[in-house]
This record gives C-alpha cells, structure tokens and sequence, in this order.
C-alpha cells in the first residue's frame, strides 16, 4: 500500500483534532479564576471550584437522580431489548420489517417529538410528571441500543450449537441459561454500558418527561441557559466525560473481543 | 468447547412441558418474545406519537386559545405563511450546511482511517472518533460556548495570529455574520458540525474499507492515474457511506433546538419553532404540523437512501 499523502495526512489529523479541541478548552476553563466570562486566556488558575462543586448540594441530587433513572431505564431496555432481538435475530414471518423499524424509530426521529408526544401522552392518560416518567422516556430510546448490539451478536451465533445442545438434551431454558446467554452476555453488558451512557446523557426528552425534578443534564442546561459560576459547570462537565467515558470505553473493548466468538465459523 | 459435560439429565415436570411446547411452537416462542417490547413501543410509544401528531388536522381558537376538534386543512396551511416558511426554510437551509461541512472534514479522517492507517493506529482513530461522539451534548454545546464567546479563545487567537481583521470582516458579512460568533448562524453551524461530525465519519469509513484493494490495482493498471482512480472508483463506491452519515446529520439538525438557544441568532429554526408552540403559545396543532415535517423530509431522504444502497454501510 502507498503512503498517505501530506495534505491527506493534514486534513485527517485536523479533522480529529476538531473534534478534541473543544473538549480540552472545557478542561482548561475548570481551573480559571475568572467566574463572570469566558475570557482566554484564564487571568488565573485555582482549584477552588472542585471544593465549590463538592458541596453544592443541588448538583449531588442531580447526579442522583441521574444515578437511579440511568440504571432503571437500562434494566427496562435490557428485558425488552433482548426479547425483541431474540424475536428478530432469524425468525422470518410476516410484518418483521415494521416490527424491526419500530424499533429502531425512537431514536431516529426527532428527539423533540418523542419528547412532546410522551409529554401529551401522559397528561391525556392523566400520570403525574415524576421519577417514573422520565424512566418511561429514556427507555423507549434506550431499548434500540441493546437491541441493536444483541441481535448482531444473535446473528452470529450458529444455530447449530442451541440444536447440539438440544440433541445432548437440555430444555430450551438449559440452552438458554447453558449456550445462548454465554454467547451473547458480553454484547448484553456492551449494549447495557452505552444505554447507560445515553441515558445519564439525555436532555431533550428528559426536558418533556420531568416535573420540577432535575436530572444532571437538566441542572446543566439551565447552567448554560443562565450561567451563576461559570467554572462549576466547567468541573461538571469533567465530571460528566469521566462517567460516561468509562462505559465505552469497556463497552468498545467488550464487544471488539466479542468478535471471535464460539460457534461465528459455523 | 465441553458443552456437554456440564449439562444436567433431562428433568421431567412442568419447566419441561412448557420448554417442549415451546420447542415444538416456534410461533408461540415469537409471540411471547415479541409481546413484551411491542407492548411497550408499539402502543405505549407508537400510541403517543399518533395522538400528538393527529392533532395537525385540529386548529386552536383565536380568541379563547383552545384547540378546536374538528378535521381542518387550516393548520396544515398555516406552515406556508410567509413566517412558518422562513423558519422551514432556514432549518432545511442549516441542515443542508452542516450536512455539506461534515462530509467535508469527515471524509478525509474516514479515508485515511480506512485506507492508509495500520490496525493500532485504526483503534485509535475509531477511539478518537467515538469518545466525542458519545461524550455528553451538553459538555459539548458549552465547549463551543467557551470557544465562540466575544471574550473566548478563538478571538484571542485569531488576534494573535494577525487574523482579527479577517474574523471581523467575516461577521461583518450579511447573513453568516453577527455582532459576535457566539450570537451568528457561523457559531451555529460550527457547533452541529462538531455535534454531528462523528455520525459522518463512521459510516464513511465503513463503506471505504469495503472497497476492495484489488479494485483500485486494476484501475492503475488499467492507466488511471490515482486522481481519476479516486474520482471514477473510490469515491462513488464510497457514496452510499456518505449519504447514510447524512441521513444521521441532517436529522439530528433538523430536531435540534437546545443548540439555537444556545448559540445563535434570535431568528427561530424548526425545534426552537415547536418548543415555543408546545410550551409558552399552546398551540399543539401547529407545533404537531411542524413536527410532520422533519419526519416527511427524513422519509423521502430514507426511500432516496435505500435506492441508493445506503443502509448497507450503516
């Protein structure tokens, strides 16, 4: 193969460095004296703002609360996104191509109108905004992730290892405990991770699905909306990168290794 | 693998019966797969979405600002008044922007991911591609805020570097211009450039990897030179790639309405447009009729997609 042209070379790292650059400014501006702009250079560097944010309690029940709706709606995405892979994996029967696109349709349409639409949906069936509600939306978008990662493993999976199962005489509930789930738990911890990741992430549908409770995106967006200390939201934001960094990049090394799993060579 | 060794003899009783039953009735064992998660998106989710959106063909009343429940076409025409054509207008126009700019710095890392960099440097490029793609919106919105307010870096630099009259003379200009960067459609379209800019690279590079090596050889050897090979061969077997990163950039536009409200012009776009409507004005009928249209324009884009092969990158 030849080498890389110059210019390629340039324009390739360029793009990637476009899309670090922000990411350290963010970084850079934890450390600013200056709380009132955003002036560069920072006129001076502290520390102060990790101990401010320490015990701002508004910012602990945000995180809270983002804590328990993440894993909440992740636990609902992984029952109902295994079960739809499991139904869509290799079974062909009439109304499998809706049934696939529904799927995959909170995430693919706008997220402003799942948001309204859950919004009216609530207030016609006459549910209260609150904890529950906001799990109910980030788990319609969270089952396509699961869904998405269990159903390419399924299809890897060779059928003939759940048949040799069956023949050696295991029930369907032994081959599923025995064979299946092995085969594709790494794929159900990946998709879990990165359900995790875009919940804990999410702020247009929360937006819609929360009452007066806020959720550490919501506590954000108000911060940019109508900034107090600036720095905070700065060591905040780091904060959030180092939590949802974590999942994928576990998530990334989970499914890549996956890649050579029992049973793909038929 | 010794899958048999650790399975248990056969038990009898009632877990048996209904594994039998299940083995022996595929279409039971779908059916009770399926129930649960179209319960849940199929009536919970799907129900919803009818509901708000079959309100487009109610109106509101003028005068008492509630919705009037009879079928009426008179919302669904009031999108092409002159101030609802604008928004859409200059929504479709962003979308189409940003589209354009993400193609362009994308596929220069996608090509050289694919083709030139060796498996390490691969895993680091599809590293460096994901974390800011599944780093938090927000964090990355307030990056950008940092970076495009009057007093932030990029001014800074741009004075240093002895380019503050080029950056002046830039927001001096009619319609990407403004008083700064932070309040221009230029920040605007920077940032959803940033946002989206890894949703046009993966699949970019994904359709460029299928492209096999020997085809590019027998393009050389038949005496093209690498500029034509590129032209005539690479890039329209990596077009399919590039219109399925499109479909990702042009909808995530089109519904976004946290980034105008953030940077940007007082001028609505299309998400700010059904905020508003929803929220403070009340009128779910015309919000419901906007939100039709970045779904009709997605599903054109969609049926264009398929002819063009394009989900086969995806």
């Amino acid at each position: 193969m030849t080498r890389a042209s110059l210019p390629l070379k340039i324009a390739a790292l360029g793009g990637l460095a476009f899309l670090h650059v922000p990411l350290v400014f963010i970084l850079l501006y934890c450390f600013t004296t200056e709380e009132r702009s955003y002036a560069f250079p920072p006129p001076g560097f502290t520390l102060k703002w990790f101990g401010v944010v320490w015990e701002r309690a508004d910012i602990w029940q945000a995180v809270g609360l983002s804590l328990k709706v993440a894993c909440l709606a992740t636990a609902v995405a992984l029952v109902l996104g295994t079960l739809a892979a499991g139904a869509l994996a290799r079974a062909r029967f009439f109304g499998r191509e809706p049934v696939s696109l529904l799927f995959v349709l909170p995430i693919a349409l706008p997220g402003i109108v799942t948001g309204i639409a859950l919004r009216q949906a609530f207030g016609l069936m006459e549910i209260p905004f609150s904890f529950w509600t906001i799990v109910l939306g980030h788990a319609t978008f969270c089952i396509v992730v699961v869904y998405n990662n269990a159903v390419a493993r399924l299809r890897r999976l060779s059928p003939s290892l759940i048949e040799a199962s069956m023949d050696l005489g295991a029930d369907a509930f032994q081959t599923f405990r025995l064979v299946v789930l092995p085969n594709v738990g790494t794929a159900l911890l990946a998709g879990g991770m990165l359900a995790f990741a875009l919940s804990f992430d999410e702020v247009i549908v929360t937006t819609f699905t929360a009452g007066q409770q806020s959720t550490l995106p919501i506590w954000m967006l108000s911060e940019l909306i109508r900034p107090r200390q600036r720095p905070v939201t700065n060591v905040v934001a780091v904060l959030v990168i180092a939590v949802t960094f974590l999942p994928i990049l576990a998530a990334y090394y989970l499914t890549r290794e996956g890649e050579a799993v029992a049973g793909s060579g038929k | 693998m010794s899958l048999a060794v650790d399975i248990p003899a056969p038990r009898e009783g009632l877990s048996r019966r209904l594994s039998d039953l299940i083995v022996r009735r595929r279409g039971l064992l779908l059916l009770l797969l399926l129930v649960p998660p179209l319960l849940w998106l199929g009536i919970v989710y799907l129900g919803s979405l009818f509901v708000f959106l079959a309100q487009s063909i109610f109106s509101i009343d003028e005068f008492s600002g509630t919705i009037v429940y009879e079928p009426t076409l008179s919302t669904l025409v009031e999108l092409f008044s002159p101030a609802n054509f604008d928004i859409l207008t200059r929504t479709v126009a962003i979308a189409t922007v940003v589209t354009g700019l993400c193609a362009l710095i994308g596929f220069p890392v996608a090509y050289y991911a694919a083709r030139y960099a060796g498996p390490k440097a691969k895993a680091g490029f599809y590293l460096a591609v994901m974390m800011p793609l599944w780093s938090s919106y927000l964090v990355k919105v307030y990056g950008w805020k940092l970076l495009l307010a009057k007093e932030g870096a990029i001014g800074w630099f741009a004075q240093h570097l002895g380019l503050g009259g080029a950056l002046e003379a830039w927001l001096a200009l009619p319609v990407v211009g403004g008083p700064s960067l932070s309040v221009s459609y230029t920040g605007m379209v920077l940032t959803f450039t940033y946002l989206w800019l890894p949703f046009m690279i993966l699949p970019v590079q994904a359709a460029l990897e299928r492209v096999p090596a020997s085809l590019i050889e027998a393009a050389g050897d038949l005496g093209a030179g690498p500029g034509t090979v590129f032209r005539s061969v690479i890039l329209p077997l990596a077009m399919p790639g590039v219109v399925a990163g499109a479909i990702f950039t042009f909808s995530l536009t089109l519904g976004d309405y946290i980034v105008p409200q953030i940077i940007g012009t007082s001028a609505l776009v299309l998400g700010q447009a059904v905020y508003t409507l929803q929220g403070t004005a009340g009128n779910i009928p015309l919000a419901a009729a906007f939100s039709l249209v970045p779904i009709l324009v997605m599903a054109l884009f969609l049926t264009l997609a398929k002819k063009m092969g394009a989900f086969d990158a995806l």
